[in-house]
């Protein structure tokens, strides 16, 4: 059967309160997909930033769609703090995971692996560290004198979003050096992926698309999505429109502003079906 | 030829990456300053340098995804990078997520990005932080997002080095924990940077005054540098050196 669905559904896939894994700000941020989970009014969702957050986290945070995140950082890069993220944090309105980017690299990794932990090396004697009870600081267990380890508990998110600029009719995905984008679908229980263009061939017949891509094994589920990452950049298709999302950071600094953002950007908007 | 603070800076960190032992520099994310003082490092400097910038793909030669910054700090291949503090304490501890009592904060940032591992494993970190006040250079973090020091048991190669704001240059004794003046930058005195930090540090008898960038360094920061780290950065390049985006 195949893989591909429309926009619309692969949102209905996702159900209130999922565990939910979501690429770094600078590329394959499916944020046509996070503006249908914002339009269906997914609630209590639980984000892993993989590592950090951004428009898009910030929007779903804005939105009242998020109970809970984990997150190395989440900013708007270049545009500044990321105003509902910053909001929610010292209204306390959602909760928030502190980590530290290899950490959350590492709990991937733990996963793709399947294995229940995995050591990581410094942290030890942040506040980072001391706020994380599922984190455990151990002398080395080998007994050869190399001092105390952190060890990080995998995480295996139930779901792993991606755009992408090309899949094929398969349902393999070109992610070029993206590489945590395979850890994050290696991870995952099910990977949700849209794309720019899905193309007739298969990206694994070709050695140079096919080291590049995130085989069809791994996906659950595609969708053609035009200008899926907008406002965002996407690698080789378009660059990072700095002026709409300075738009945003301004406006998404009032409860007012936002709204007014939705209404103009997300609610007005639609999935981009699949021509 | 005037030389804009952002440009001083750069020249300032500029020299700090220029040493023999430094052979590769890496710059995370949003680090427009230290990232164009790498590009210049690279270009000026005697020794062979690679420079890996994250943020995008210009100036990075990185292939294996966002870990591969941590995993090649782990593997002992970057000898500089930098790390930034909403508050940094005389203990050189930095705190990269808010203000007040954890998890009851009053003012939130971004969060601790890689600075809990790369503290750890990158043998010369430069603190940057412009900004020089009681605010940021305080007595004790609200929250340490990486320490300065590590009991001596902790596993670490790492650590500060350097200390470079508006004002002036520091570095970081690891050996008793102490911050030193090193140089103050023209137009401003040693009495200022002790009214504005909030913690002890080593004063020599002798204060230097910081080194200012020669016109042929500003000429080639600007015509050469600029539209490198434009790639990465456009709204800076266009606003320190009126340079437009260039597509990468």
């Amino acid at each position: 059967m195949s893989k591909i669905r429309s926009v619309e559904e692969l949102a209905e896939l996702i159900p209130d309160g999922a565990h939910v894994a979501i690429p770094p700000e600078y590329s394959f941020v499916p944020m046509e997909l996070v503006h249908q989970l914002i339009r269906r009014k997914a609630r209590d969702l639980r984000l892993l930033c993989v590592p950090l957050g951004g428009m898009a986290v910030d929007l779903l945070i804005g939105a009242g769609c998020v109970a809970e995140i984990e997150a190395a950082a989440v900013s708007l890069a270049e545009n500044g703090p990321a105003p509902r993220f910053t909001d929610a944090a010292i209204t306390r309105k959602i909760k928030i995971i502190d980590s530290t980017c290899p950490a959350v690299h590492t709990a991937l990794q733990a996963a793709e692996k399947g294995v229940p932990f995995m050591p990581l090396g410094g942290i030890i004697g942040s506040d980072i560290e001391a706020h994380r009870s599922d984190w455990r600081t151990v002398d080395d267990p080998l007994g050869q004198g190399n001092g105390p380890i952190i060890l990080i508990p995998a995480i295996q998110p139930e779901f792993a979003i991606i755009h992408s600029p090309l899949a094929d009719q398969f349902g393999n995905v070109w992610i070029g050096r993206r590489r945590e984008l395979v850890t994050m679908a290696h991870a995952a229980k099910r990977t949700l992926v849209t794309a720019e263009q899905i193309i007739e061939g298969d990206l694994l017949d070709d050695e140079k698309t096919a080291a590049g891509s995130l085989p069809a094994l791994y996906v659950s589920a595609l969708a053609k999505a035009k200008y899926g990452a907008k406002p965002l950049a996407l690698t080789d298709c378009y660059e990072r429109d700095g002026a709409a999302i300075a738009d945003y950071a301004r406006q998404a600094k009032t409860d007012a502003g936002f709204d007014d953002y939705l209404m103009q950007h997300v609610y007005s908007g639609r999935a981009s079906a699949a021509e | 030829m005037t030389c804009k603070p952002e440009e001083f800076l750069i020249s300032t960190i500029s020299g700090l990456l220029n040493q023999p032992h430094i052979r590769h520099v890496a710059v995370g994310a949003a680090s427009p300053i230290p990232g164009a003082a790498a590009l210049l490092a690279q270009k000026i400097g005697g020794q062979q340098l690679d420079v890996t910038i994250i943020h995008g793909n210009a100036n990075n030669a990185f292939t294996d995804g966002g870990r591969e910054l941590f995993d090649c700090a782990g593997q002992g291949r970057i000898d500089a990078f930098f790390l930034g503090g909403v508050q940094i304490d005389g203990q050189a501890n930095i705190n990269l997520v808010g203000t007040g009592d954890y998890p009851n904060l009053e003012r939130r940032f971004a969060g601790s990005f890689g600075s809990a591992y790369m503290y750890f494993t990158v043998p010369n970190v430069i603190l940057f932080r412009p900004e020089h006040s009681r605010r940021v250079f305080v007595e004790k973090v609200d929250f340490i997002s990486a320490p300065g020091l590590s009991a001596p048991d902790v596993q670490r190669r790492g650590g500060p080095k350097a200390l470079v704001t508006e004002l002036c240059l520091m570095s970081f004794d690891s050996a008793i924990g102490r911050f030193r003046l090193e140089s103050v930058h023209p137009g401003h005195t040693v009495e200022e940077v002790l009214d504005q930090t909030g913690f002890e540090i080593i004063v020599p008898d002798q204060v230097s005054e910081t080194a200012t960038p020669s016109e042929d360094l500003l000429v080639q920061l600007r015509n050469e540098i600029g539209p490198e780290i434009a790639k990465t950065y456009p709204g800076f390049a266009k606003s320190v050196f009126d340079i437009q985006s260039v597509a990468t």
